[in-house]
């Protein structure tokens, strides 16, 4: 009778024990995962980035080649652009605040982009260049793709800060270490891309 | 135990619901994913039937034989959206084109409506095709096949030529740069044929001074032919050759269905 009891109590805390470990296992792995997909969309959202300050030397030296005095214009955007290329974020370390200071500096890009082509409406000649029609489309292009991805990465993030902060696996969240990760704000009419309207 | 799993499920549910409805005010004007599938979504009621059943054929077999999918989707309202963001939601939530390929192309197509009302076209590119069709190409099939036909209220003409280009770049026969080539500059190439016929006929003329009779008028013909045949090459036209005449079966082969597809933003669009 003695014997049966403590045989159940061992089975007992061997079950319990085993369904703690393969729940941990699988809430820690499934974070790390979720982990990996919000640091590969964010390098998705450089990616775009980059893109972007790709195209703005070739759209300068256009611009230029038409219109010589809008000098301050033009200087702006090339000011702009040395900005956001120097603000990088290592995905591993996305804070808010580091976040904020990112989008700032792309949206001052952004903003100085969109002066640069109310200018060039001045000019008929430049626009009418099929090198300036190309730029203008891949331009296009290219803050289309920051919306996309913008919202990707709010998306990635968003799922695994609902992962890591639901009851109980918030508790392993803490116990590992596993931080919440910040979003980008639509503030400043960025989730809209620069009117660029042909 | 019971319990705690009965609050994680409903704050679960209860989060759900919260990020649909954001997700959804967003997405609300998105027509949803059509059932049956298929590729050809006339929701403006641009086409005739004949052109609906050709057209759905033509890109089902163009699925069936290379999987890469194009969907034509006509709209009567953007509901506000930029013509970009709607052609990629549809993109996203119809999951156009083959997961891990996603080699989707959504051709939206908003017609013009009223005097004042601005048509809009735009070919949104999944992340796979962006290489075989750049931004640039995109552009000038909107501008070069799409909108010269729907300028003329044509909007078949224009949505079969757009379709024949971008199958054959998705499908790599013709590359962007041939067709940019074609489109972009109209110096040399557009001239090439008519400078070829000049060509022939001041020889024909040369050969003729010197022998009078049969062999002068066949070489005539040989050369009218030969214009012929290159000016038809070299005129973007001549594309829109193998959809026509297979409209006998409603419905046709059958759409086995979106493939789980996603866009990164590539594409470009216009207006008229």
């Amino acid at each position: 009778m003695h014997m049966k009891k403590s045989w159940i109590i061992i089975i007992v805390i061997v079950l319990v024990g085993f369904l703690t470990y393969s729940w941990i296992k699988g809430t820690y792995n499934s974070m790390v995962t979720l982990t990996e997909s919000v640091d590969k969309q964010w390098a998705d959202v450089e990616n775009v980035y980059q893109r972007r300050a790709d195209l703005i030397p070739n759209l300068v030296a256009t611009v230029k080649g038409y219109a010589s005095h809008e000098k301050e214009t033009l200087e702006g955007v090339i000011n702009a652009r040395a900005k956001a290329t120097n603000t990088t974020i290592d995905a591993g370390n996305l804070t808010a605040d580091k976040i904020a200071a990112f989008q700032q500096a792309q949206d001052g890009l952004g903003s100085a982009l969109s002066k640069l082509m109310v200018v060039v409406e001045r000019y008929p000649d430049l626009k009418a260049n099929q090198n300036f029609l190309e730029l203008q489309a891949q331009l296009e292009g290219t803050e289309n793709r920051i919306t996309i991805e913008r919202r990707k990465f709010n998306e990635a993030a968003q799922k695994y800060n609902t992962f890591i902060k639901l009851f109980p696996k918030n508790m392993l969240a803490n116990m590992f270490g596993f931080e919440p990760k910040p979003y980008f704000e639509s503030i400043s009419g960025a989730e809209t891309a620069p009117v660029v309207d042909f | 135990m019971r319990i705690k799993h009965d609050i994680e499920a409903s704050a679960i549910t209860l989060l759900t619901v919260f990020v649909l409805m954001f997700a959804n005010a967003f997405g609300q004007s998105i027509p949803n994913k059509p059932n049956p599938q298929r590729l050809v979504n006339d929701f403006a009621n641009l086409l005739t039937q004949g052109e609906k059943v050709a057209l759905e054929q033509k890109l089902v077999r163009f699925n069936d034989t290379t999987s890469n999918q194009i969907t034509v989707v006509t709209v009567k309202s953007l509901d506000g959206n930029t013509p970009s963001m709607f052609a990629f939601e549809i993109g996203e939530k119809w999951q156009v084109g083959q997961k891990g390929f996603d080699n989707g192309i959504v051709l939206l197509v908003k017609p013009k409506l009223s005097g004042n009302d601005k048509g809009r076209a735009y070919i949104a590119v999944g992340y796979g095709l962006e290489p075989a069709i750049p931004d640039v190409i995109a552009k000038r099939i909107v501008d070069n096949e799409m909108i010269p036909f729907f300028k003329n209220g044509d909007y078949y003409g224009g949505i079969n030529q757009a379709t024949n280009v971008l199958m054959k770049l998705a499908s790599g026969e013709i590359s962007a740069d041939g067709y940019g080539k074609q489109t972009g500059g109209s110096g040399i190439f557009s001239f090439l044929p008519i400078i070829i016929i000049l060509i022939i006929i001041i020889m024909i003329r040369g050969s003729r001074s010197r022998s009078h009779g049969i062999g002068s008028r066949s070489s005539l013909w040989t050369a009218l032919l030969l214009g012929s045949m290159l000016g038809n090459r070299s005129h973007s036209g001549s594309w829109g050759n193998f959809s026509g005449g297979s409209s006998g079966f409603g419905g046709g082969g059958g759409f086995g269905g979106f493939g789980g597809g996603s866009f990164g933003g590539g594409g470009a669009g216009g207006s008229w």
